[in-house]
């Protein structure tokens, strides 16, 4: 299977020896850090120098001797595509042959590799392919023009006489040399400046679908994730965390554990009390016999409940303005009908398939990390904090990720941070991986905050839309983070985004923010705000719809008049689902819901069946997107299946719940997520565009929620303002 | 005392505490990395493998329980459900994060080779307890149809 070598495990080192004996070494010998420090760990030597030029013309692709095409993936591929997407874009440009292009991921460089809609690099905002698009494409464009000037040289013929096709350069005389047979001349010449991009007109790969890079090692075991990564000698550390957000250690009686066979080490870091032992068992009954006394003074005790009490109270009172348009209190209140709902969302767990993890080697002066990163910038610094040296001596292996949702982009850098502290408190450089168990994850904190959402809106005497009034009540994301400079007046755009620019058309908006602060640390979470904003405003705005006595998918259309892209996008979603055209049975429903999150529009209409015992099953969902250009068909619309299935698991079943501060959920059988007999139906549908690319991983999940939630209300007439459906019996 | 079992077809001595998961003897002892750690209590699927063919747990699994029997692991998988099977993974671009499919794959295997032609309801059964959190379910259902449907070709 490794003959093609876009099969081999991408960022497996055995899979990079693998590729380096299928072909040749030269394009294995190139200086990139990661490369090299990852040789360095492993067996110096093992792969033997040859004296093969290679052709490097920017950060993002190296060309061997060979004919192989290595394009660097500065973003993490944590399921979403990335890699596939990355090496297209590029490929494209490049006209390189498909069949050559392998994927690396890139080193912790931020000069090289931020994401430039960040300025750092780091994965997230649905952003991979927006912010590299333009990037890519001149970095395969510049690379393809010295290629044809270094044929041009040897062939002494003129460059604009020359084509490329496939990764074979050809002249009009016969003569033609692939890329690698150009490479040792390309070397010597300038890369231009400036390059002229394709007309899309002639995109081979772009728009076409592409199988992923990583599918068959995904499909037959040999991916390699950080779980999967190990060093000589390494040794596996479990880390217990206090019971309680906040709590610290009173004090430890470590004999036990140290009695358990295999156990190595028990070393206390500021995370708490971690057990070192040759391997994961060892470490788990080492961590199980544990003696811990915790100080929980300052730690969060209220349970979810109060929370929620405390958030409806401020929902009734003065907060921060998020958006004001015309009066909506007065409209409101001089209105003919006037509708009110209050939504309630749980704080929700990213519950990614790969329980946390990281492999940290630790010397003096230098910490290199293998990981499934996704935010190589901010865990450079903090891994540095924790290590006692400088962001510049660290390094970081970013491998594949299983699953993110959100998780492994944080502030804290959690996982890191608790795996570098170990291998500092164990002292001797011995690599360390730290693995976290299900039960860390689910108690794990940096979940999606809690909210309590209030709107009110007045339709005045012709049933047109006069006011609309939104609170939202919860903690801040981005306040007190690195990215606090995004908090402005109070507002974290983050906690607003998908209500305070509500697209309808209505006169008169306020949106206000109370912005909470209690003791659970919280954190993005797939489609972020609109995770819980879309919810609260299509719902509602479906409530507005029947109030006004006129169909909630007309109703929206009508107020869409200046947003044409969601409009196109909510037309499509209905036409497709049989909307107007095709009435569902009693017992059943249909509900619609539209949204827009990072520049990416989403329509999708539910069907659902209601059963006598008042459960919900969704058939099916028809999904309507408009990303701007569809870079890969296929990923765009697995993206949103998936979006489908993580968001409708969430909205159906998900809750993590505080009793006295205690999470009271463990695992997947109390933290229950979508299994494969939930799954609906899923159809999905793209809408054709030039405009540049925008994000696919996280909008799908948007709709979802409402659109079933409206859907329900069609089958029953009852409407479901507090999540998950579990609490009201609906699931 | 070691523990004796054929894995993937070779015989294999592991000297382990016998209470040991067999998910971690296989991972960490036996050095093969394709089962994978998702729950530890069952509840997930990332860790099937086969014991006389039937697919299980390995996490709850001890190692003691399986000596002297055969087991099964991704990277041992062979036979005709079994490439149908991996072949209708890669056709139908199944996997995201990929971190749930070998337990998916050892999973659906199993089911086709006990029942040649699954109905939806009989996936649903067989695959329920396997949890993909990118929510790949649908590409699943409609490879193993594929994979069936090549089966009987």
């Amino acid at each position: 299977m490794a003959a093609n070598p876009r099969d081999v495990p991408l960022t497996s080192r055995r899979g990079f020896l693998q590729a380096a004996g299928a072909a040749s070494a030269a394009a294995l010998t190139i200086g990139f850090e990661w490369r090299l420090s990852g040789r360095r760990a492993m067996a110096a030597g093992a792969i033997p120098a040859t004296g093969d030029t290679n052709f490097v013309p920017n950060a993002f692709v190296r060309i061997g001797g060979d004919d192989s095409v290595t394009i660097i993936a500065k973003h993490l591929e944590m399921g979403q595509g990335s890699y596939t997407g990355i090496a297209t874009v590029l490929a494209e440009e490049l006209d390189a042959n498909w069949a050559n292009v392998r994927v690396e991921s890139a080193p912790a460089d931020a000069k090289r590799y931020a994401n430039l809609a960040f300025g750092m690099q780091g994965t997230g905002g649905s952003s991979a392919m927006a912010n590299s698009w333009n990037q890519l494409r001149e970095a395969g464009a510049k690379a393809r023009a010295v290629l044809l000037a270094a044929a041009a040289q040897q062939w002494q013929v003129p460059v604009t006489d020359l084509r490329v096709e496939h990764g074979v350069i050809h002249s009009p005389d016969g003569r033609h040399a692939t890329f690698g047979a150009l490479v040792a001349t390309a070397a010597t010449l300038p890369v231009p400046e400036t390059v002229v991009l394709k007309d899309p007109a002639q995109f081979k790969l772009i728009g076409q679908t592409i199988p992923r890079v990583d599918a068959v090692a995904k499909s037959n075991g040999t991916a390699q994730f950080t779980i999967d990564f190990a060093l000589p000698g390494m040794l596996v550390a479990l880390l217990q965390r206090p019971p309680l957000f906040g709590a610290t250690v009173k004090s430890l009686d470590a004999s036990a554990a140290q009695a358990i066979p295999g156990v190595v080490q028990v070393v206390q870091v500021p995370a708490g009390v971690a057990v070192i032992a040759t391997g994961f068992w060892a470490a788990k009954r080492g961590r199980d016999a544990l003696q811990v006394q915790w100080d929980d003074t300052q730690a969060e005790k209220r349970s979810s409940a109060a929370i929620v009490a405390e958030y409806r109270d401020l929902a009734d009172r003065p907060a921060a303005s998020a958006r004001k348009d015309g009066d909506a209190l007065k409209a409101i209140a001089g209105a003919t009908k006037k509708i009110a709902a209050t939504y309630e969302f749980p704080y929700l767990a990213h519950a990614p398939m790969e329980p946390l993890d990281a492999v940290v080697k630790l010397s003096s002066d230098h910490c290199e990390i293998w990981a499934g990163d996704q935010f190589q910038t901010i865990d450079q610094a903090n891994a540095a904090r924790a290590a006692g040296l400088e962001p510049a001596q660290v390094s970081i292996h970013t491998l594949y990720a299983g699953g993110s949702f959100g998780r492994r982009a944080n502030f804290y850098s959690d996982y890191i941070v608790e795996a570098v502290s170990i291998a500092k408190a164990h002292g001797a450089g011995v690599p360390i991986k730290l693995q976290w168990t299900r039960e860390d994850d689910i108690h794990g904190g940096l979940y999606r905050p809690l909210y309590v959402h209030k709107l009110e809106a007045g339709l005045d005497e012709h049933g047109a839309l006069a006011g609309w009034r939104h609170v939202i009540v919860g903690q801040s994301i981005m306040g007190g983070t690195p990215f606090a400079a995004m908090v402005k007046n109070g507002i974290d755009p983050t906690s607003v985004e998908g209500a305070a620019n509500l697209p309808y058309a209505v006169p008169n908006v306020q949106v206000d923010l109370a912005t909470t602060k209690t003791g659970v640390p919280v954190l993005w979470w797939r489609v972020v705000g609109s995770s819980h904003t879309a919810f609260a405003v299509e719902s509602f705005m479906d409530e507005v719809a029947h109030a006004a006595g006129k169909d909630p998918y007309e109703f929206r259309r009508s107020l869409l008049e200046r947003e044409s892209r969601m409009r196109a996008v909510l037309d499509l979603a209905a036409e497709k689902s049989g909307w107007s055209t095709a009435p569902l049975p009693p017992g059943k429903g249909r509900g619609i819901a539209v949204a827009e999150a990072f520049n990416t529009y989403v329509a999708q209409v539910a069907e659902v069946t209601v059963g006598a015992d008042g459960k919900v099953r969704v058939d099916r969902v028809v999904c309507a997107v408009d990303c701007g250009t569809p870079i890969n068909p296929d990923i765009i619309t697995a993206q949103m299946e998936g979006g489908i299935g993580f968001g409708l698991g969430a909205i159906l079943y998900g809750e993590i719940s505080l009793q006295d501060g205690h999470v009271e959920q463990n695992n997947f059988d109390s933290y229950r997520v979508l299994r494969m007999n939930e799954m609906p139906k899923v159809e999905v549908h793209i809408v054709a565009s030039a405009l540049p690319p925008t994000g696919v991983g996280e909008p799908g999940v948007a709709p979802i929620g409402p659109a079933v939630a409206n859907a329900v209300f069609a089958a029953t007439g009852k409407r479901v303002q507090t999540l998950p459906f579990t609490k009201g019996g609906f699931a | 005392m070691p523990t004796s079992f054929v894995l993937n077809g070779k015989p294999t001595h592991l000297d382990a505490d016998p209470t040991m998961p067999l998910l971690w003897a296989v991972r960490e002892l036996a050095g093969l990395t394709g089962t994978k750690f998702g729950c530890g209590v069952a509840q997930c699927g990332a860790c099937t493998v086969h014991l006389e063919g039937q697919p299980i747990r390995s996490c709850v699994t001890p190692l003691a329980a399986v000596a002297g029997k055969h087991i099964t692991t991704i990277e041992g998988l062979h036979g005709k459900p079994a490439k149908a099977v991996q072949a209708a993974w890669v056709k139908l671009q199944v996997p995201q994060c990929g971190y749930c499919q070998s337990g998916q794959i050892m999973s659906a295997t199993a089911l086709l080779a006990k029942n040649a032609a699954p109905t939806d309801a009989d996936i649903d059964a067989a695959m329920s307890g396997n949890i993909c959190r990118c929510g790949t379910y649908g590409r699943i259902r409609a490879a193993i149809h594929a994979a069936a449907a090549t089966l009987e070709a």
